[in-house]
């Protein structure tokens, strides 16, 4: 049960707590501390996936979130299931259950790697080029088996059972990465009083500091300082540190996006916490020290399992206690394979030998390899290596002028490769700062700032561990005092470099900034080669050539073309290659070709942490009425209205809509019905100047209208359109109680007020939405008097005291209410507006009271029904945002002789009154019990030539239980000239004959609203 | 008359039921408060010292800042807009009284008790749970006790209250009422 | 999500705000003495600057007022906020 790559001794992970775990069915043995690849690599296992297009096979590359081949699948459960998860960042934890992707049918011997051998066949635009005929099988044909070959990890099907939450945060200082540079950042920023956050993506604090052995700051061990510097921060009530959390998008103002991993790595995450969280940090300033990237080199078969990033076999080493193979090849064009060949020297690693691209080494660490005995090769590079599943050996070649002399095969278990740093300029780059060419270090630095940020460490190009920390400490004192400047989120200019206040006095390897970016020459023939420059989606140098031969100059063209830093790892291993190969085949220097745009997130995100609490039933606020439970306890079916739900119909045993309509009908034209409408707008409308605001609003005129009486009012948009409608009541001279559809109360209310504040701020008047403060009870049919008259106190409800279209305050079972006289429906009718508090009470008492009539409920279909036999329009059905007063029969209520209100102007134009407008008409279908469609299209002659004119369509249709018939609204062009004449409703399958009436199908006259 | 053998009204909140079922978290305490009397005053600068006169509170003139004396809040929401705030009390009698104090002042008097409902919450994790929905900065430095403000509660608007360091009052309209609540329930979860 | 500067209520962000379109379009006195062109003009054409754009915003879910900005729809920055009623300042860019 040991583990045969793991050291004696040493390393962060903690040995008294072994832990086991499952991969690809296999059990092993790891540690507490360890990641899923330190763990793998210490059991000697190094394939653990396939690549993406030639399935061949994977190993570990990095050791960080830069890895592209080690994406896992890890399972909880059937329901708690990670694809494309980075083995480099999982915890292990007792019982991780991980399994390799995109190998069949296992890793080892895996069908798809035949690409492989076919590989000539898919060069670069390969799709493209192929998949063109016939042009109806790339839907069908192509794509399907493309994905199912090329894929990543597979989705579980079911429903994310875990929880996410949000949060909102703010500080004077974020510091992202918490690296040398971040935490001396946060310690200046700390220290100075700011209120400071600092995350960092990994498990533990410390960045680079967690692979150093032999570093040290202010003259204590590198792991010291950093123990005692995280104390420091944490002691401080104005620091909140965030480990397991990426940065993943920087947003406009400085809010920056943070996913919290926070049960990932428990091995029995309380069902309490959240898996994770996002963090939307907004800060006064932010400091960025996010690092730099270690760069591979591209070399044939430099993808083989066993060719690492050096300084993650490094990290390997000094941080998990891990050796990654026990003979060493280096391959570097830096000093830091020789950093990693002499900590994995000191580990019990044999150094085979150390093949320098740089003919002149004349650095502190090549002489210390020499001195160590290493087989140090300048001016060579690897042209290849072999092995099946595992690197075996690598070719050694010396570069002489442009060629390379034939190799040397050197036995190894594990190729460390260094092409140098690449600072990681990701979120910068989000932030749409601009970067800038470095011709000194070959690397693209953080220019131009947009948002109040700086960069602080390697980030920006600083090297060095103690100019690092003084630099970050620098940036992070420099941002302090910024914020307590604050003024706006805007920042005009590059901060000024800041000098340190402090010094820290380090003592570490320095680097320099040698590197090389490109392809390495191999002398072999290209046909037969491949060296990897995008891992994850495997695009080759060859690749890269073939686009710049096929005529692809700018880097984005080139990107989109072959893929190259389009998969999931955003190029972080293989943009700067990419763009050196390009250089090279173009003959350009590197800032001519451009670079490609980072974009968020930095690591792939999980959708739960964009969804947050959002799901299910708090999806979205669902509002419901003070009536609702009721209607539910009687059986209501309900629909979804805005953001209401309303009862639609209310069916007792056995009945279907149909039927349950056709009755709720009937009850309210032979006796009583009754119908929640508490989700209709309700506007206070108030002031000196309540009536000239109406005036200036609606259409009607409001001057002569009387406290104590109701008018239908028409609003429009000031392009003379219908907006919105509803009864408006007037209490007092000062006051109008406006009501309005239920969907359009708080456009009502927006448009009401931009008008009185921008355009009229001086008239005397307000608006209070009072939607919610009032219930309200529909009571309509013949009996309605007689079922309300027992409840009501203090209002004569008699047809002469109370007329149609009146308004009463008093009170209905004690309880306040203003009461209406107003129909819906075309029967006599009520609507009692009683405090939202009491509506179910009262609700239930008019129920009682209306027993003896048999009252019924109904929902909404039926008031639909009942409206539409009296030709009453719905805004938003008949009426589409094209109609005028007077296309859907409103003209009436349009006071012609008021000098100005909203939309009249646009009346006015010769458009809005053509004759061939669509107007609203009745239509009845010749055959009766044929239901129209509604939306169908309306012509003269459905045997006409293709495309046969429209001239209008169907609003609204029923079946109407009180007529015995079906109905329909439409708006057809010129339809009220055209009243008598038969037309056609056109559907697929046949043409339906209707003839064309005026939309009012039930008492026209309007004799019952008076009973 | 009918009226005689008539059930005494019966007020309902819309969080009764929420309420009825919660677990008590001790870091961010829930409470659904009770019924109140709930005024919007709107007006010209002639009204707003009458007003505050008649309803025994000054109607705060700083943005964003509410007065309390006696039970009685007066909460500024807009230059011109202030919600008035009386726990418990019947609304028609305060209604008379301002109405009364400002007549023929150019003014606006609603009277929306029953629009809304109150949330309490409080304990020392509050302003970390309202952070979940809410996007302002509530450190105390930024959102000081007195503060008051509409604003956004996840896709709720409500208006927050901070009447101490760790208690702050959400008003919210009843029909988002349950929202609001159930995503405080989700909020402080963690924190059982 | 930006930061806005209510004129009244202060640093806010952006969700609590709606856009209102450009700023500084009066509804004309009398509307019926503009011939159709003078009115089209009136509702549809706005300027869509490159640059510095004067543009209406309401604290909606705040203190409910109308206000003023300028931004610069280039940098999406805003350059000052003003109260409603009030003229422009001076700051250049595309009137």
């Amino acid at each position: 049960m040991t583990n045969r790559f793991r050291t004696a001794s040493g390393g962060r992970i903690d040995r008294t707590a072994p832990v086991t775990f499952r991969f690809d069915g296999t059990t092993y043995n790891g540690f507490k501390g360890d990641t899923l690849a330190s763990a793998l690599i210490a059991n000697g296992v190094h394939l653990v996936g396939r690549s993406f297009k030639y399935h061949r096979p994977r190993g570990f590359l990095s050791a960080g979130s830069d890895e592209p081949n080690a994406l896992v699948t890890v399972a909880r459960d059937a329901a708690r299931t990670a694809p494309n998860l980075r083995a480099t960042q999982v915890e292990l934890y007792d019982g991780l259950t991980a399994a390799s992707q995109n190998r069949w049918p296992s890793l080892n011997f895996d069908a798809g790697a035949m690409n492989d051998l076919f590989s000539p066949f898919l060069p670069s635009g390969f799709y493209y080029k192929t998949f063109m005929w016939p042009a109806g099988a790339w839907k069908r044909f192509y794509e399907p088996k493309i994905r199912a070959m090329a894929g990543l990890g597979v989705a579980p099907t079911l429903p994310d059972p875990d929880r996410y939450t949000q949060n909102y945060a703010h500080c004077d200082v974020l510091v992202v990465g918490a690296g040398p540079a971040g935490l001396a950042a946060a310690l200046a920023a700390a220290e100075s009083g700011a209120k400071v956050i600092l995350s960092d993506e990994q498990a533990e604090f410390g960045g680079s500091l967690l692979s150093e052995t032999s570093a040290a700051i202010e003259g204590k061990p590198a792991a010291k300082w950093l123990a005692e510097t995280l104390t420091n921060l944490e002691a401080r009530d104005n620091v909140t540190l965030l480990t397991r959390t990426t940065a993943f998008g920087y947003f406009p103002h400085n809010l920056i996006a943070l996913a919290e991993r926070v049960t990932e790595h428990l091995a029995a995450p309380d069902p309490d916490l959240p898996r994770e969280r996002l963090w939307q940090v907004r800060a006064k300033e932010v400091v960025l020290a996010t690092g730099a990237l270690e760069r591979p080199l591209v070399f044939p078969d430099n993808d083989r399992p066993g060719v690492l990033l050096a300084d993650s076999g490094r990290t390997y080493l000094n941080r998990y206690g891990v050796k990654p193979g026990e003979r060493a090849v280096i391959f570097t064009a830096c000093d830091a394979g020789y950093r990693t060949a002499l900590d994995l020297a000191t580990g019990g690693v044999t150094i085979s030998a150390i093949a320098d691209l740089r003919a002149n080494l004349d650095g502190e660490l090549p002489a210390r390899a020499l001195k160590a005995g290493i087989d140090v090769r300048p001016a060579t590079v690897v042209t290849g290596t072999s092995g099946r599943l595992r690197v075996s050996s690598a070719d050694l070649g010396k570069v002489k002028g442009g060629d390379v002399a034939s190799p040397e095969k050197v036995a190894c278990d594990v190729v460390l490769m260094s092409g140098g740093f690449t600072p990681s300029v990701h979120l910068f780059s989000q932030s749409r700062g601009k970067l800038a060419w470095d011709a000194a270090s070959g690397a693209y630095l953080p220019g131009t700032s947009v948002e109040r940020e700086r960069s602080a460490g390697a980030c920006r190009g600083v090297y060095g561990l103690q100019r690092v920390l003084e630099d970050g400490y620098a940036q992070g004192e420099a941002a302090a005092k910024a914020s307590r400047d604050f003024a706006s989120p805007s920042r005009g200019a590059t901060p000024a470099p800041a000098t340190s206040s402090r010094a820290f006095p380090a003592q570490a390897d320095d680097l320099g900034t040698d590197g090389f970016i490109g392809a390495t020459p191999h002398g072999r023939n290209p046909a037969f080669t491949k060296a990897l420059v995008d891992w994850q989606n495997d695009v080759t140098s060859k690749d890269i050539k073939l686009a710049t031969r096929e005529g692809f100059r700018s880097i984005e063209h080139v990107k989109r073309y072959t893929t190259t830093g389009m998969a999931t790892d955003q190029g972080k291993t293989s943009n700067m290659n990419a763009l050196g190969i390009v250089s090279e085949a173009l003959k350009e220097e590197v800032p001519k070709i451009g670079l490609t745009t980072f974009r968020p997130p930095f690591t792939p995100t999980t959708f739960g942490i964009f969804a947050g609490a959002a799901r299910g039933d708090l999806l979205d606020p669902l509002r419901k009425t003070a009536i609702h439970d009721w209607a539910a306890e009687h059986g209501a079916a309900f629909e979804d209205v805005s953001m209401w739900k309303r009862a639609h119909y209310f069916p007792k045993a056995g009945e279907d809509m149909h039927a349950a309509v056709a009755r709720e009908c009937k009850a309210v034209r032979s006796s009583v019905g009754m119908f929640d409408a508490s989700t209709l707008g309700k506007i206070e409308v108030v002031g000196p100047d309540a009536a000239e605001f109406m005036n200036r609003i609606y259409t009607n005129a409001w001057a002569k209208l009387e406290p104590g009486r109701l008018r239908y009012g028409v609003m429009l948009r000031e392009d003379g359109f219908v907006m919105d409608d509803g009864v408006v009541g007037r209490l007092a001279a000062d006051r109008f109680h406006v009501t309005t559809t239920t969907g359009g109360a708080p456009r009502v209310l927006a448009h009401m007020e931009d008008y009185l504040q921008t355009e009229w701020p001086d008239l005397d008047v307000w608006l209070t939405s009072t939607t919610e403060q009032w219930a309200v009870i529909a009571v309509q049919g013949q009996n309605a008097r007689a079922v309300l008259q027992p409840l009501i106190e203090g209002i004569d409800l008699s047809k002469e005291a109370f007329p149609h279209m009146s308004v009463r305050e008093g009170r209905i079972c004690g309880v306040p209410t203003r009461l209406f006289s107003v129909s819906f429906t075309g029967e006599l009718g009520f609507e009692v507006n009683v405090p939202a508090e009491y509506g179910r009470f009262v609700w239930e008492a008019i129920f009682a009271a209306g027993e003896p009539f048999g009252i019924t409920p109904y929902g909404t279909e039926t008031m639909h029904v009942l409206r539409a036999e009296k030709g009453y329009i719905i805004v938003g059905q008949e009426t589409d945002g094209t109609a005028t007063p007077d296309d859907v029969n409103l003209g009436w209520a349009v006071g012609k002789a008021k000098k100005d209100f909203v939309g009249k102007r646009s009346l006015a134009r010769d458009s809005m009154s053509a004759p061939d407008r669509k107007q609203l008409v009745g239509l009845l279908t010749k055959e009766p019990a044929i239901v129209l469609e509604e939306g169908a299209q309306i012509v003269a002659d459905p045997g006409a030539p293709v495309p046969v004119p429209m001239l209008g369509f169907v609003t609204s249709s029923y079946p109407s239980a009180t007529l015995g018939r079906s109905i329909a609204l439409a708006v057809i062009k010129g339809g009220r000239a055209r009243i008598g004449e038969t037309l056609f409703v056109a559907m697929p399958d046949r043409a339906i004959e209707v003839e064309l009436v005026e939309p009012a199908f039930y008492d026209p006259k309007g004799e019952r609203l008076n009973a | 008359m009918l009226e005689r053998s008539m059930p005494t009204p019966v007020a309902a909140n819309p969080l009764d039921a929420l309420a009825a079922s919660s677990r008590p978290v001790e870091a961010a305490r829930l409470t659904a408060l009770g019924p109140a009397a709930r005024l919007a005053f709107r007006g010209r600068e002639a009204a707003i010292s009458p007003a505050g006169d008649a309803f025994g509170v000054a109607l705060p003139r700083e943005a964003c800042r509410s007065h309390q004396a006696e039970g009685r809040f007066a909460l500024w929401l807009g230059p011109d807009e202030w919600l008035l705030i009386v726990p418990g009390a019947e609304p028609a009698p305060i209604f008379a009284a301002i109405e009364a104090a400002t007549a023929g002042m150019p003014r606006s008097l609603v009277d929306v008790s029953a629009r809304s409902v109150g949330i309490e919450i409080a304990g020392a994790k509050a302003a970390f749970v309202l952070n979940q929905g809410c996007p302002l900065d509530l450190s105390l430095d930024a959102f000081p006790v007195g503060m008051c403000t509409r604003t956004v509660f996840h896709k709720a608007e409500i208006v927050l209250v901070r009447l101490a360091p760790d208690i702050f009052h959400i008003d919210v309209w009843r029909s988002f009422a349950p929202y609001v609540w159930e995503l405080l329930e989700e909020g402080r979860r963690e924190l059982a | 999500m930006l930061i806005i500067d209510c004129p009244w209520c202060g640093k806010r962000p952006e969700i609590e705000f709606r856009y209102g379109g450009e700023a500084h379009i009066a509804r004309p006195a009398d509307p019926s003495a503009l011939t159709d062109q003078e009115w089209a003009d009136f509702l549809y054409s706005r300027t869509n600057p490159k640059g510095l754009h004067a543009e209406r915003w309401r604290h909606i879910h705040g203190c409910g007022r109308y206000f003023n900005a300028v931004r610069d729809t280039v940098s999406d920055f805003f350059v000052v906020t003003y109260k409603a009623g009030e003229a422009r300042p001076d700051i250049g860019g595309d009137k």
